[in-house]
């Protein structure tokens, strides 16, 4: 089958009822979205569908088909970040780290429909991603910091 | 002819002094809002019981509003209805009200002012509500924090909108009727009774309801439905694949869920969620005479062989990690041959919980699940139910599933939030 993850159509011979987090991991060699309980609680696989957040544990590639999916990769690299991915870094939003690119995706979501969020709907829209470390001010603290910085960009691209 | 047309003109006109002399009801005088030290503390202590069992908070409270000061919006066939602030406010709320005006209210469905109430507050059963629970109840209503909110005005479609219409709907459908115990029943049965048939009002969503809006005769639990979700049948034709006895029934109305049968969804979990303030007696009292009432489980015949479509890679993919998972509820899914949502008649539940999942719910050890809404279309909505029903649940028609499926999608939080 065809995926088309982070702009690029891949064609795949896989079980359809695969997850896509096997496939990204397994197949693409894209690590970025972690396996964490693999049951769609914890977020650490979290990857955008259709610019929605969705957890990629427990969305098998079958239902896919003509979708875009965009991985943690997807927003940037090392030598270049895309916002979020900037403003984490710069709050030191990690600890242990497992949980980072998946709350960067969950933000990710959020801001694309809404860059002006206020504190409560970032609190709302971050609920279904879990850090165990404590990292959870941090976090709040690199998504407030990064929704200006894509609220110019978006407003810049008219 | 001429008499014949004055015999009709004299008809009506008595007919319409008849309905109106019938619909009258005198204003209830406003009274001073009660001082706190008025009401005996164990009253207000019952009272909050009393109304945790009849779950007032969840239709008397706007999303994110102050308990009890109403304005939460309720769709009917006729249109929305606003829920009145009973917080004892006196411009906005029930301040004024004597417990003459909120006695008459709950057991005949007048305001303090003489204005008949929509059914919609289901006065059908608080009418057999006692005297001395209703006294409880205002105690505890009126000890509430007090608050001023105006609620929206109702926007109900002609000829609904006029409330003297209701008088012709009591005559019909309504009957002011204190409760009477079934001596042939044991005591808990008939307290159990009491609450149900009462201030419980599970009927209101349990039991299917006709064209003008009242519950069907005859058909008490046949299974009904609230906001978007399908209340199931509480009679003989009860869905549950697994029997409900007294104790399962008490374990699922005390914790929101029962690790053979699942999660309490929708409405019903607002209903488990207020029940948490409501005692173990009452509680089991309500489990026995509804377990008295339920059927057997039809067995499920023949399972039909299911073709592999997208439908199991589906089911495989998104649902067998936790609904296989032997652990069970609260830690992993329900088995799905126990899901009385997959084997219900009406798909509505299902494709509410697939599209939305499970939310967390506060600290308590409940199950949750995700929602799928974001990353399947309505088509594989439809493909996952079509396959979930016909391995594990019974061979209901497809007819129904996409209109669910929509009406899911249409209401759901999830992509509301997403979009």
């Amino acid at each position: 089958m065809i995926l088309n993850v982070n702009g690029q159509e891949h064609d795949l011979d896989v079980d359809p009822d695969t997850p896509l987090l096997y496939v990204l991991r397994g197949e693409l060699g894209l690590n970025g979205a972690k396996y964490g309980c693999g049951l769609g609680q914890c977020g650490a696989c979290t990857v955008l569908v259709d610019g929605r957040a969705a957890f990629s544990c427990v969305t098998p590639v079958v239902a896919l088909a003509g979708k875009r999916i965009v991985t943690l990769e997807g927003l940037g690299s090392v030598d270049n970040p895309g916002p979020l991915q900037h403003a984490f870094i710069a709050e030191q939003a990690a600890q242990c780290g497992y949980c980072t690119a998946g709350m960067i995706m969950r933000a990710e979501a959020l801001l694309r429909r809404n860059n002006r969020p206020t504190e409560a709907e970032i609190r709302t829209a971050m609920q279904p991603n879990l850090c165990r470390c404590g990292t959870q001010m941090r976090i709040l603290r690199a998504v407030r910091r990064a929704a200006p910085v894509v609220r110019t960009a978006a407003e810049a691209q008219g | 002819m001429r008499y014949v047309v004055l015999a009709l003109a004299v008809l009506i006109v008595l007919g319409a002094g008849g309905f109106v002399w019938l619909g009258w009801y005198s204003a209830i005088a406003p009274a001073q809002p009660p001082a706190r030290a008025s009401f005996p503390s164990a009253a207000i202590a019952q009272g909050a019981t009393l109304a945790a069992l009849g779950d007032c908070v969840s239709c008397h409270t706007a999303p994110d509003g102050a308990p009890f000061a109403g304005g939460r919006a309720l769709q009917t066939p006729f249109g929305t209805i606003y829920s009145s602030n009973i917080t004892p406010d006196a411009a906005t709320g029930i301040g004024t009200w004597s417990q003459a005006a909120f006695r008459r209210a709950m057991r005949e469905g007048v305001d303090r002012a003489g204005h008949q109430l929509y059914p919609a507050f289901p006065y059908d059963h608080f009418t057999k509500v006692s005297a001395v629970d209703v006294a409880d109840l205002y105690a505890y209503l009126m000890t509430r924090q007090s608050v001023r909110a105006d609620v929206l005005p109702n926007d109900l479609s002609f000829p609904f909108d006029y409330r003297f219409l209701i008088t012709g709907w009591k005559l019909l459908f309504f009957r002011a009727a204190a409760f009477h115990p079934d001596p042939a029943q044991s005591a808990q049965w008939n307290r159990g009774a009491y609450l149900v048939q009462g201030l419980a009002h599970c009927g209101a969503c349990h039991t299917p309801r006709n064209v003008l809006g009242a519950e069907k005769s005859g058909q008490s639990f046949a299974g009904g439905e609230a906001q978007d979700w399908y209340a199931y049948a509480l009679d003989k034709a009860s869905a549950a694949p697994v029997p409900w006895t007294a104790d399962s029934l008490y374990a699922y109305l005390r914790r929101g869920w029962q690790a053979q049968h699942g999660d309490a969804l929708g409405p019903m979990h607002e209903v488990t969620d207020d029940l948490a303030g409501a005692p173990d007696d009452d509680l089991r009292a309500i489990a026995t005479y509804i377990a008295g009432g339920l059927g057997k489980p039809v067995s499920p015949g023949p399972q039909v062989a299911t073709q592999a479509g997208p439908g199991e890679a589906l089911y495989r993919g998104a649902c067998a990690t936790c609904h296989e998972d032997s652990r069970g509820p609260p830690f992993a899914g329900v088995d799905l041959a126990r899901s009385s949502a997959v084997r219900a008649p009406n798909p509505a539940n299902l494709a509410n919980v697939i599209t939305d999942g499970i939310p967390a719910a506060g600290e308590a050890r409940e199950p949750i699940m995700p929602g799928f809404g974001a990353v399947l279309t309505s088509r594989q909505t439809e493909d996952l139910i079509d396959y979930l029903r016909t391995r594990f649940g019974a061979p209901h028609p497809r007819d129904g599933v996409a209109d669910a499926v929509q009406a899911a999608r249409a209401n759901s939080p999830l992509l509301e939030a997403a979009q």
